[in-house]
């Protein structure tokens, strides 16, 4: 029992800060992404003793002025829930993670360790029920800055995000019926199954309708461009307007850290999780070649458990990429044409999918 | 006369351009095409590989520097003589065409009788400067060039952007801000 929670306890840990550094790192990755794409070089300047290394310690610098700032609350606002919003934010998108399975179990004498921090039988749901309490913060902050502006900033972010939710529920039901479980862990593990006796059954195949709206309502759930109506940095002030220095640093984060949570979802429901192509507990085995299952590479069980986790970092790796990349390509959508977008378009798209789903299932 | 007007009709987006996937397709192309061509280049640039190649328009100034035009007007300095004293003969002409008013000069018999002033003191404020360059052109003797290639001038004070006759024949790049 103890040793169990210990156990617990060092992988929410590791998550937690795997899932902090990456989002951090994510401010970096922001600028000189952005700054390659468009032939620039980027902020390189913020420098230890002459060393810039490319730019990293630009997070450091940034995080160093945001809790050097001072800390406003405007007069008449709500203090206490004024205060509360941030922490709602990103609280509720970082417990998210606790349900992501990142490895298959990891077996070290005879503990078996899945590598999930909070093994929960109906994590799909639970990752979408933080994200949905993700709005409080969001309408909180608009609620108690006393600010015309936030509130209406508030107010277009929660309408959004209440659209786009019910979106990206009713996409990833198409997955959900294939694979039969609402378990992450078991959606992962079931995408190693081979179609046709040679083919991962990863999800993007087997729905490739349902990615690509889970895609579209995804990246608007981030908050960024080309969704970026809640905030609007420059034009259209947000719900944060009120916010300054280290909370709204928080909001900001937030969304980096839904960006990481949406890739993440991604890579488990349609690109196999921690599936490596081919790869089963014991090694490589080829099912075009005589003998099926039977491993014809074999590889120690620590082995495979570290490619796998590194294949799944590799895919949120990639997919924060090309979020990132769609940040930086696309303008932002009008207010109108994102409610249209939303539901006229995506969301019936996607009960379409569910219905073709279920037809293809029965027969 | 009637006013022409031109109604300029909106463009017609197509059924291909109004699906708007394969816009957004087209543009993340485009936008990783270039990401990818940089990258590799900063990362070719590290070993030393395909430097005439540029992977970003940047200049890292002030370590890099743009490279001016030859005929770009820049800070302004009196040309010699062989004996290393002024061409300048004090004639006025660029005070009295200088449109802000900020060169100021003091002229003295010259020494040598073939040549009838030089100046005693020879004094641009460039403060007030516009660089428009027409002290250059008038001057008969062309002794007042604006080819120092000196963009760097800035000061602490107003006094500081004036310069004087030993500053003018000797330009040095940013001596002003050194001398506050
Ligand atoms: S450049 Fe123009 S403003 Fe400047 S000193 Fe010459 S004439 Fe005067
Ligand atoms: S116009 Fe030329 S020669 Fe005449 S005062 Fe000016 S710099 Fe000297």
């Amino acid at each position: 029992m103890i040793a169990t929670i210990f156990i617990q306890a060092i992988l929410a840990g590791i998550v937690l800060f795997s899932v902090i550094s990456f989002a951090a790192l994510h401010t970096w990755l922001e600028r000189k992404q952005s700054a390659v794409m468009q032939d620039r070089i980027g902020a390189n300047r913020a420098s230890i003793f002459g060393v810039r290394a490319l730019g990293l310690f630009h997070p450091i610098a940034d995080a160093i002025k945001m809790f050097m700032k001072e800390d406003y609350i405007p007069p008449f606002g709500d203090r206490f829930l004024h205060t509360l919003a941030p922490f709602l934010s990103m609280t509720f998108a970082l417990v998210a993670f606790a349900a992501m399975p990142f490895g298959d179990i990891l077996k070290m004498g005879d503990l078996e360790i899945p590598l999930q921090v909070a093994p929960i039988n109906v994590g799909l749901l639970y990752i979408f029920a933080m994200m949905s309490m993700g709005v409080y913060g969001v309408i909180l902050a608009g609620f108690s800055s006393n600010s015309n502006y936030a509130f209406l900033g508030g107010l277009r972010a929660s309408s959004q995000m209440l659209a786009y939710e019910i979106t990206l529920g009713a996409t990833i039901l198409g997955i959900v019926m294939i694979y039969g479980t609402l378990d992450l862990q078991e959606i992962a593990r079931r995408q190693g199954d081979l179609l046709w006796g040679w083919f991962p059954k990863w999800g993007f195949f087997v729905q490739p309708l349902g990615l690509f709206l889970f895609l579209v309502a995804g990246i608007a759930e981030t908050k960024r461009i080309p969704y970026d109506i809640p905030e609007g940095e420059s034009e259209i002030v947000g719900y944060f307007v009120e916010y300054s220095g280290m909370k709204f640093g928080m909001f900001y984060f937030t969304d980096f850290l839904e960006t990481i949570l949406i890739a993440c979802l991604t890579t488990v429901l349609f690109f196999g999780g921690w599936q490596v192509p081919y790869l089963n507990r014991a090694g490589f085995y080829f099912p075009w070649v005589e003998g099926g299952n039977i491993p014809v590479i074999l590889i120690p069980h620590t082995m495979v458990v570290l490619l796998q986790v590194s294949a799944f970092v590799v895919k949120v790796c990639f997919f924060c990429w090309l979020f990132m990349t769609i940040r930086w390509t696309l303008p932002r959508f009008r207010y109108d044409q994102l409610m249209r977008l939303g539901w006229k378009i995506v969301f019936p798209l996607s009960l379409v999918n569910l219905l073709a789903t279920a037809a293809v299932l029965l027969l | 006369m009637a006013i022409q007007t031109k109604i300029v009709s909106r463009p017609e987006l197509n059924l291909w351009e109004k699906l708007y996937i394969p816009q957004v397709v087209q543009g993340i192309e485009i936008t990783a095409g270039h990401f990818f061509r940089n990258l590799s280049l900063h990362i070719l640039h590290r070993f030393g590989l395909l430097r005439h190649l540029r992977a970003a328009v940047t200049l890292q100034w002030p370590e890099e520097w743009r490279p001016l035009a030859p005929r770009s007007r820049t800070r302004h300095r009196l040309t010699k003589r062989e004996d290393g004293s002024p061409r300048c003969v004090a004639c006025m002409m660029c005070e009295t065409v200088c449109p802000a008013r900020c060169i100021y000069i003091q002229a003295e018999e010259h020494p040598d009788p073939n040549i009838e002033k030089r100046p005693k003191s020879f004094v641009i404020d460039l403060g007030k400067c516009v660089y428009c360059g027409f002290c250059v052109e008038a001057c008969p003797e062309d002794a007042i060039r604006m080819d120092t290639q000196i963009l760097d001038i800035a000061a602490y004070s107003r006094e500081g952007m004036v310069l004087d006759m030993q500053e003018l024949l000797n330009p040095k790049s940013a001596r002003i801000l050194s001398t506050k």
